[in-house]
């Protein structure tokens, strides 16, 4: 049996910071993390476009420079690293169950846990699409490695269905690689990718991008021949009879979403949120069960990165306070959500903390010159307009953490 | 006179410009703050980009290194900066910021390497 103080599951963007947070936050502790791949970095190794840092670097980096701001870090700081090494099992009194090539079978025992498995995309099988069963149907994750880590095109022709921001990634990703994107689809009548991200991936590379459509047929036996693409009602999401139409392509990409990849928290009886798919928390990331923390993905799937280190900061703080001194006590207050906002994160909070407060939430629709409001019973906490909002972009919102008396309810009202 | 219709990226509204070049003038419509004027003159007069890609490495333990241009180059080179990419291999060991391609496509840019890579 090995013991750590403070052991981090996954050595992605949120376990590199919360590592690290826990080691300057308590240098006597003893800090390992725990990653699956050979190398550290995460999904960030493969995102090798720009765009992450600006919030939390002031800087404009891709995503291995973003990773190599964490992982230089590691050296001489103490803090050890199994890669190659799978966690198989999670027990609430916080032992961990892993196995490696070069360690074996190991059981540790953790004084805290950090929980930053990340999360992984939805595949052709959560969707249904119907027909045949050829090759060419990739996540967009998927080729996105292949492309950039292995060198391999994954086709000539394609169609991209998502317009996250994955999809209008790769989409740009394959055009550059010499492949031609026919149509990028999205089911939705807006894209949940950035405005940069739709100029410059699709409008700068002539890709068409069709709103309120989707894939309803795959063709081809060996290797895909052609998708067929329809139209759906905006209002139930069925595809119009009739507006159906056949693009032939070798290669369907999809970019359908991301999932918390939380299947070690439910073994540990860890309660989840069923909207976020992440486990419910406390304002320093801590799980129902004592002494087990989470952060980034795995708690609810971010759009920036620079988001994903400041939370993890937050949990990697509080997982070394709680090794020192246990677990906090106090009132809780339940953070609800009201009219137009989809979820928040923290879902409760300690009663008369000290500092600053920040709560992430999302709305459920795309809402123009609203305002926001928390509201503590009869008491209006914060009230501030936005000119705009969209389920795409996470919003933050900032009180002093001693207003907190009794239960919060965040939501939308008119401007 | 010219018109040019486009989103301006600057921030989550997505305002979509109008703008028309006429002689020396400029005029960008449908703005809603002073970023979008810049935005908009910049890319219709002068469009740049930063240029991701990876580029093949010899003796190392990952086949690919991924880079990027050190700056923005024009909109217009963007494909004659992957060939170059394309055409060209670094050599194992490769260190994060060191200058792979210099002068790529005859840009004043450089490529560098935006990862480690170690020989095998």
């Amino acid at each position: 049996m090995m013991k750590y103080d403070v052991v981090v599951i996954g050595g992605g963007p949120a376990g590199l910071a919360a590592a690290i947070e826990a080691k300057k936050g308590a240098p006597e502790q003893r800090v390992l993390i725990l990653e699956r791949d050979q190398a550290l970095g995460g999904i960030l190794q493969q995102c090798i476009h720009n765009g992450f840092g600006l919030h939390y670097f002031k800087e404009e980096l891709t995503g291995p420079e973003y990773a190599e701001r964490f992982i230089e870090q590691l050296d001489g700081s103490g803090i050890e690293v199994f890669t190659d090494t799978m966690v198989l099992e999670l027990s609430k009194d916080r032992r961990v169950l892993a196995v490696s090539r070069e360690h074996g079978l190991i059981e540790i025992e953790a004084g805290a846990v950090v929980l930053a498995m990340g999360c992984r995309e939805r595949t052709r099988g959560a969707l249904n699409i119907p027909g045949a069963r050829p090759a060419g149907v990739f996540t967009a994750g998927c080729a996105q490695r292949l492309v950039n880590m292995e060198g391999y095109l994954p086709g000539r022709r394609v169609v991209v269905l998502g317009s996250g921001d994955i999809g209008l990634i790769m989409a740009r990703r394959m055009t550059w690689s010499g492949a031609t994107v026919a149509l990028v689809a999205e089911l939705m009548p807006y894209s949940s990718g950035l405005n940069r991200n739709i100029v410059q991936c699709l409008t700068d590379n002539n890709i068409p991008l069709k709103f309120n459509h989707t894939v309803t047929q795959i063709h081809g036996r060996e290797r895909l021949s052609g998708v067929t693409v329809a139209e759906v009602d905006p209002m139930t999401r069925k595809p119009i009879p009739g507006s159906e139409q056949m693009i032939e392509c070798d290669t369907l990409l999809l970019s359908v979403g991301l999932i918390p990849e939380n299947e070690l928290t439910q073994g540990a009886g860890i309660s989840i949120s069923p909207i976020t798919s992440g486990a419910l928390v406390d304002e320093r990331r801590e799980t129902d069960i004592e002494g087990i923390f989470a952060c980034g993905n795995v708690l609810h799937v971010h759009d920036l990165v620079d988001n994903v280190s400041e939370e993890a900061t937050i949990a990697g703080r509080a997982a070394a306070d709680y090794v020192k001194q246990g677990a906090l006590s106090g009132p809780i207050a339940q953070v609800r959500t009201g009219r137009g906002v989809r979820y928040a994160v923290p879902q409760r909070v300690h009663a008369g903390g000290e500092g600053k407060l920040d709560l992430y939430f999302r709305v459920d629709n795309a809402y123009r010159g609203m305002r926001v409001q928390l509201r503590s019973g009869d008491q209006l906490l914060l009230d501030r307009k936005k000119q705009i909002m969209t389920p795409g972009e996470m919003e933050k919102i900032t009180i002093d953490a001693s207003k907190v008396t009794g239960d919060l309810e965040l939501m939308l009202a008119e401007g | 006179m010219k018109s040019t219709e486009m989103t301006c990226i600057l921030c989550p509204m997505g305002c979509r410009l109008m703008v028309t070049q006429d002689g020396d003038k400029i005029r960008v419509e449908g703005n809603s703050c002073a970023r979008g004027q810049k935005y908009g003159v910049q890319e219709l007069t002068n469009p740049e980009r930063v240029v991701t890609s990876s580029i093949r490495v010899m003796g190392g333990q990952m086949p690919l290194c991924p880079v990027k241009t050190k700056g923005q180059v024009p909109k217009s080179s963007i494909d004659e900066v992957l060939h170059a990419i394309r055409a060209s291999k670094a050599i194992a060991p490769v260190k994060l910021g060191q200058v792979l391609l210099a002068n790529v496509a005859g840009t004043g840019v450089d490529i560098v390497a935006t990862a480690n890579r170690n020989a095998v």
